[in-house]
């Protein structure tokens, strides 16, 4: 999958830093650490822009390429940052049979970004994502945390605004 | 002891609709009336009919009431649990006859199946050990370790005809057989949880309905192989199986059913967790072990297999979820029991995550040798709309399309393969006539042009090719040279790709070209998509002997491309409306807008 590599300048605190100090130390000793300690890096700081990999490799001494080879492999691991609402269309096949196609269409010309991206303003980042196994309630959405089941493309502008005028 | 026992599902399908917060809500108003030294709330996992969360039964009665909303809570409570009158309007309405509450096991959903890897899945509490071993749960290790040899335990899983559940099929006891035979200063069991496939989630139902199940088998598995260390590779994804997976294992090792010295025998094993990051490739094995390395998830060429070097280069099985949920099972009740049920080559039950257009989605599990018309008509509950069966698609990106002439073939792995389509981890989705074929097929090499690794040339290459030209095709631009083309290229992805991803990768493009070839022929020849579905081949024309001249859909089109014309059709009072062709975007919104059924497309 293509990685949108972000150009928004890294903006780490000393208190993420030592959050993934802490992370690398306690796995330093696990000779599969590095997928573990990405996730937890990409927990603290919401993505992994390539200070953050620079700091992985360094703590647990492995080369950058390494890192960044497993960084850029996993669709899991995000380059960029993500939006306050970060919008996941599922596209498994039982969404995708029910239309989730036009739904992501319809998302993405209301908020007017395409999948994988962010808008300008950091409200919203949108994502076609892989099956969430909620197939009983196909098509499926996630905004954050939350789950919006069995939609229609006319549902799809209410979910919006909600979260905008939040 | 309780008066009543109130099972809330607890799976992702129904958290997904706030299931989570009906048990609060649940407590609260027990707790109101009183009643929370008689009646118990248990969360589960899941049941099966995800179509109709959230779920709710209570027992000793066995209501099933379905799509359960937090505003009903306090009538079931007050109604039901205070004054013993089922709330029958809230019921799941096939368990209603007339005056009588039917079981649940009779409804036509549940009726034809045989729950052995679900089998506590929706009864017990995931999140208690002791819920597991009220089920018999640790008894099958304990008979292991104490009255069993590990070629005895190894000979009745190969007894059993126990086969892979991930997709491949592969005799479970010969991998076992296998990675014994091999002596090593360490060896390795490992599970793949790694459920990639889009539209299956039985894997997911089981590490979050029944966890314990898992680390039995797994345990019995080091046991048999002489192994003291298993790793569960999970999806990232599934947040609620992490969660049960890591109490499981720590109230395991409470329990000292993990950990040093198991059942005081001198036997030594114990389980890591880890987490997936998306990458669907890792569901093959070699990939997989390589990622738990922390690497990049790379699929490497077999031999040697990994019964000799698998993960850091020792002897390691890898078996998946489901097929671990069966082991205890046969261990306790013995191998004979297992081979009683299934077909002659392949044994014991499927679970099939049922999704599409179906009317019960959610997951089954019958015998082997079940028939597609049984799961899709009976237990699936047939297709939504009256709408026409078009074909059920088994195995994910790496099967197939079955159509309708094929319902009634016994599924089972060898059945399968010979109509062109697998097992695979078992989704099962349902298509109708509204789904086209050729775009199905594209959609699946989307899947597997952005899933593959790029380490083989025949995968990371043919199946672009193979994509560009599905595009080509479905966007006017095909030629029946090219539907050849296709199945060349098909056949040299299959035979020259290094691992399962490109070996299967073409099964879908393969199977709807057997089976739905007039369909790729209208889209290259008449240049049409008869189900509709493909955007550049579509024409919106009116009807203008139907069209009442209204004008809706004039003023709903976002492009201006629909005018009135001078035509009035005879007994109509306006003229009707035309749709410029060179204007249309293709949209839908006339038809959608159009009450009187004028606008069609094709």
């Amino acid at each position: 999958m293509q990685k949108k590599i972000s150009s928004i300048p890294f903006q780490g605190t000393p208190e993420q830093e030592a959050k993934l100090k802490e992370a690398i130390a306690r796995n330093i000793d696990d000779p599969g650490a590095v997928m573990p300690v990405l996730q937890e890096a990409q927990e603290i700081y919401g993505y992994l822009p390539i200070e953050v990999q620079k700091m992985v490799a360094d703590g647990l001494n492995v080369p950058l390429e390494e890192v960044y080879g497993v960084s850029t492999f996993y669709s899991q691991f995000a380059l960029s940052p993500k939006g306050k609402y970060h919008i996941s269309v599922c596209l498994g096949t039982a969404c995708y049979v029910k239309g989730s196609g036009d739904i992501l269409n319809k998302i993405s010309e209301i908020i007017g970004i395409g999948a994988e991206e962010c808008t300008p303003d950091g409200m919203f980042s949108l994502t076609a994502c892989r099956c969430i196994g909620a197939c009983g309630l196909a098509p499926v959405i996630t905004v954050n945390d939350d789950v919006y089941g069995r939609l229609t493309v006319d549902d799809v502008q209410g979910i919006i605004d909600k979260y905008k005028n939040a | 002891m309780y008066r009543s026992n109130v099972l809330v599902c607890g799976g992702t399908g129904c958290t997904s609709s706030d299931s989570l917060k009906i048990v609060e809500k649940l407590k609260e108003e027990i707790k109101n009336n009183g009643l929370e030294k008689e009646v118990n709330v248990i969360t589960t996992g899941c049941f099966g009919l995800c179509a109709l969360g959230p779920i709710m039964v209570v027992y000793p009665e066995g209501s099933f009431y379905s799509m359960v909303k937090i505003e009903d809570i306090p009538e079931i409570v007050e109604e039901h649990l205070l004054k013993g009158r089922i709330v029958t309007r809230l019921l799941y309405q096939e368990t209603v006859e007339e005056d009588t509450i039917k079981s649940l096991n009779k409804t036509a959903f549940y009726a034809k199946q045989n729950r052995v890897a679900l089998r506590n899945c929706g009864v017990i509490d995931p999140e208690k050990i002791d819920d597991y071993i009220a089920q018999d749960g640790y008894a099958a290790l304990g008979k292991v370790l104490t009255e069993m040899k590990p070629e005895e335990v190894i000979q009745t899983i190969l007894d059993s005809g126990l086969r892979g559940r991930g997709g491949a099929g592969f005799p479970t006891g010969l991998k076992w057989k296998f990675a014994a035979a091999n002596d090593a200063d360490q060896k390795y069991v490992c599970c793949n949880a790694d459920e990639g496939d889009p539209g299956a989630f039985m894997d997911r139902s089981v590490l979050e309905g029944d966890p314990h199940a898992v680390l039995e088998a797994m345990a019995i598995a080091g046991y048999a192989i002489g192994a003291s260390q298993g790793y569960i590779y999970v999806r990232a994804e599934y947040p609620i199986a992490v969660k049960r997976l890591q109490i499981a294992i720590e109230q395991a090792h409470e329990y000292g059913l993990l950990g040093d010295d198991i059942f005081g025998t001198g036997f030594n094993f114990d389980i890591k967790l880890r987490l997936g990051a998306g990458a669907f490739v890792c569901g093959e094995e070699t990939s997989l072990m390589t990622s738990i390395e922390g690497k990049r998830g790379e699929p490497r060429p077999r031999p040697p297999f990994p019964a000799l070097k698998g993960l850091y280069q020792k002897p390691t099985i890898l078996n998946n979820v489901e097929t671990y949920a069966n082991v205890a099972q046969i261990i306790l009740k013995g191998p004979e029991w297992f081979a009683s049920m299934g077909t002659e080559k392949s044994k014991g039950t499927k679970v099939f995550a049922l999704g599409g257009k179906i009317n019960h989605t959610g997951l089954v599990e019958v015998p082997m040798g079940t028939t597609l018309r049984e799961i899709v008509y009976e237990i699936g509950g047939g297709i939504p709309n009256g709408k026409k069966f078009k074909a059920a698609q088994t195995g994910g990106p790496s099967g197939g399309c079955i159509p309708e002439e094929h319902l009634d073939v016994k599924i089972d792995y060898d059945n399968l393969i010979e109509i062109g389509s697998m097992m695979g981890s078992g989704g099962l989705i349902v298509m109708d006539e509204d789904n086209c074929m050729v775009d199905v097929a594209k959609f699946f090499l989307e899947f597997t042009v952005d899933e593959s690794c790029g380490k083989c040339t025949p995968c990371r290459i043919g199946t672009k090719r193979l994509l560009e030209m599905l595009e080509k095709i479905t966007n006017g631009q095909g030629t029946l040279e090219m539907l050849d083309e296709m199945e060349e290229l098909c056949y040299y992805i299959k035979a020259n790709s290094l691992c399962g991803l490109g070996q299967t990768a073409p099964n879908p493009v393969l199977s709807t070209l057997r089976y739905f070839k007039d369909e790729y022929i209208a889209h290259v020849v008449d240049k049409k998509c008869p189900a509709g579905v493909c955007k550049n081949l579509l024409e919106f024309n009116i009807d203008r002997d139907k069209c009442i001249g209204c004008g809706m859909c004039s003023r709903k089109c976002p492009v201006s491309a629909i005018s009135v014309t001078d035509y009035t059709a005879p007994g109509k009072k306006k003229p009707a409306y035309a749709i410029d062709h060179s204007k249309c975007i293709k949209c839908g919104a006339c038809i959608d807008t159009c009450k009187f059924k004028a606008v069609s497309k094709g």
